[in-house]
């Protein structure tokens, strides 16, 4: 790179147009090696992620056995292709052995003490409410951030939690609030753990901005779902 | 920094680079993923086997090529040769499990800026054949992942109170958890540096046998 | 993702610091942190090349993200690097040639400072638009830039101090950094969530 480190070997300078070569065949042989390791692995990885996301939709809504990704956008809901097109909201759709619809699963994400937490909430369409969530990836703090995960009490502000649409099917009608701890009053609040306000916030923002982008999408199409095998 | 001596053979190449000369206690070099990643016994090995994967490739192709790349471009050269491999264990780790690469996360291809792997392709692989350089370079990986490991198992059996994952504690440990989050690195890894200091002193103190008059002069 | 921009500003340069939270840019921290002198400029150079590594790097994912060649950002990023770095050389040498001559191999190696290739990597994972990316950028700097004056700063003073044996170089420097980072907790949470 600059002069003062090179190695003080003996011999004339390079001429440029060798030093252009030798760089222009060490960036085609390693793009080759990158392009290989990438196709051979694209099926594997791509398997690894439908398992994993097959398993998180499972734990979130009991006794879904397929899961199929949809898309909705404002004109209606299709099944997900490679891309997402613009203004279309992903979820996954599960249902049972029979064929039945048994819920609506979504991504959400939000920035909790440490870095982005994301989390994968069960949408039920009937009682237009959220009936689970589980945390798909997060770098909290051991011990405190983590106690969503296992605080009873904050698991069961999501048994119920009510996100039902206006009349009009445009908006959620209460937005979903995180307040603190042992002040919930209505359906679409969430109580904090006290102690880790910070990743509670952070779930219910997630599954909040989730919500509203999804359901005013979803909901008024959501027919077109119960008829998938 | 290669010593100028008879070049050493393969096997004294590699446990050279394993403890002697180890990359993390010794010559404090590829700090950064040190410090990240070893929040458990799990991601420190995993990292260090990754690193050291890069490092025997990368070492090994500079090794092959080193009579061909102008000296004036060659650490550009070796950058995108370890910029290739990294990216090729990147892509590795995401097919062989999801929940490791989520761990390991950005640091995988912060590899790539690890000082340890350019530095051992400048300071031995642009001198030494393949198989050579290929072994040392190997050897340098394992006593990284080695002191990885030392790292990493101590902040999470301190910290979390289990190692690979199995609780040893029992359940009503209280973890330490600092030692899980970034000031416990530092101190960690201070501390490991402070018992080999001492145990170094004690090594020295004894080959030095004492002769009688020298009860005055303590330490 | 949706940080506003006084909340990545904050959040880089205090409770999430480039050095003492995340762990990027260690080499020059342990390494040119024995003086004041040598390490504020040494923090404002960097500061530069982070600049220019993630303007760099979002122009480039530009093209990279629509052709689906997501697979070479790694390796254009370093390159980019790698130049950027180049120029800072020359304009140093240029400048001042007694920093250049105190600053020695840690100028050039601010290449393969993780805190520079982490900030193109991070803005990318986080999907940070310009405005986001550039202020990441300004505060991952400003942030490396204080991490390294502040423990620059204390290991002078530290050089009055009696330091057992054992302890004392890497070792103390290992220490003194996880008290700072320890410190720095404190600021967690000033930044995020509402």
């Amino acid at each position: 790179m600059s002069e003062s480190t090179s190695l003080p070997s003996a011999g004339e300078a390079t001429p440029s147009g060798a030093m252009m070569r030798a760089l222009g065949i060490a960036a085609t042989v390693c793009g080759l090696i990158i392009v290989t390791a990438y196709e051979s692995t694209l099926d594997a990885v791509a398997r690894n992620k439908k398992i994993a996301t097959e398993r998180a939709v499972f734990k979130v809504i009991p006794g879904a056995t397929t899961v199929r990704e949809f898309v909705a956008t404002t004109g209606g809901i299709q099944p997900a292709g490679p891309t997402v097109a613009e203004g279309g909201v992903k979820f996954y759709g599960a249902y049972d052995a029979a064929g039945v619809l048994k819920g609506i699963a979504a991504e959400g994400a939000a920035k909790g003490y440490a870095d982005e937490v994301r989390v994968l909430y069960a949408y039920d369409p009937v009682k237009q409410a959220i009936t689970g969530f589980s945390v798909a990836s997060m770098h909290e703090t051991p011990g405190i951030g983590d106690k969503v995960l296992s605080n009873q009490d904050f698991l069961k502000n999501f048994v119920a939690l009510d996100v039902h649409l206006t009349a009009d099917m445009k908006a959620v009608a209460n937005a979903i609030k995180v307040v603190k701890h042992g002040t919930k009053q209505n359906p679409w609040e969430i109580d904090a753990i006290s102690g880790s306000t910070v990743t509670s916030k952070a779930v219910g923002k997630g599954i909040r901005e989730s919500t509203e982008k999804l359901l005013p999408k979803l909901l008024p199409y959501v027919s077109k779902l119960k008829e998938g095998k | 920094m290669v010593p100028g001596m008879n070049p050493p053979s393969s096997w004294a190449e590699f446990l050279e680079g394993l403890w002697q000369r180890n990359p993390i206690f010794v010559m404090v070099l590829g700090m950064c993923p040190t410090m990240a990643i070893t929040t458990s016994a799990i991601n420190s090995i995993s990292m260090g086997l990754a690193t050291t994967f890069v490092l025997a490739a990368s070492c090994w192709m500079v090794s092959l090529l080193r009579h061909v790349i102008p000296k004036e471009v060659r650490i550009a050269t070796y950058i995108v040769i370890i910029a290739t491999f990294v990216t090729v264990v990147d892509y590795a780790i995401q097919a062989i499990s999801l929940s490791l690469y989520e761990a390991l996360g950005a640091y995988i291809k912060l590899i790539v800026a690890n000082c340890l792997v350019l530095g051992r392709a400048e300071a031995h692989a642009a001198r030494n054949r393949p198989v050579a350089s290929a072994l040392n370079a190997t050897g340098m990986g394992l006593g990284f992942t080695l002191s990885l490991f030392m790292i990493g198992g101590v902040r999470e059996l301190v910290g979390m109170g289990s190692l690979f994952g199995i609780s040893l504690f029992g359940p009503h440990y209280q973890p330490w958890v600092v030692m899980i989050l970034p000031p416990g690195g530092f101190f960690v890894m201070g501390l490991w540096l402070m018992v080999f200091a001492l145990v170094r002193a004690r090594k020295d103190k004894k080959a030095q046998p004492a002769p009688p008059s020298a009860q005055t002069q303590g330490i | 993702m949706h940080d506003s921009i006084g909340q990545i500003l904050i959040t880089t340069i205090l409770s999430g610091n480039f050095v003492l939270a995340m762990f990027l840019g260690m080499c020059p921290f342990m390494g040119v942190t024995h003086s004041v002198k040598v390490a504020f400029p040494l923090g404002l150079a960097t500061t530069f090349v982070i600049l220019m590594a993630s303007v760099c790097a979002y122009l480039l994912n530009l093209v990279l993200i629509p052709m689906h060649m997501e697979y070479l950002e790694l390796i254009c990023y370093i390159t980019v690097i790698a130049a950027a770095v180049q120029l800072v050389e020359m304009y140093v040498k240029k400048q001042s040639p007694e920093l250049f001559r105190a600053l020695g191999i840690y100028l050039p190696l601010i290449t393969t400072n993780c805190a520079v290739l982490g900030v193109a990597l991070f803005q990318t994972a986080r999907d940070y638009d310009f405005m986001q990316s550039l202020t990441f950028a300004l505060g991952g700097g400003v942030g490396f830039t204080l991490a390294l004056t502040l423990l620059a700063s204390v290991r002078e003073r530290v050089r009055f101090s009696h330091v057992p044996n054992a302890m004392m170089g890497t070792a103390l420097t290992l220490m003194l950094a996880g008290i700072l980072s320890l410190a720095f907790m404190g600021f967690a949470g000033l930044g995020g969530g509402e």
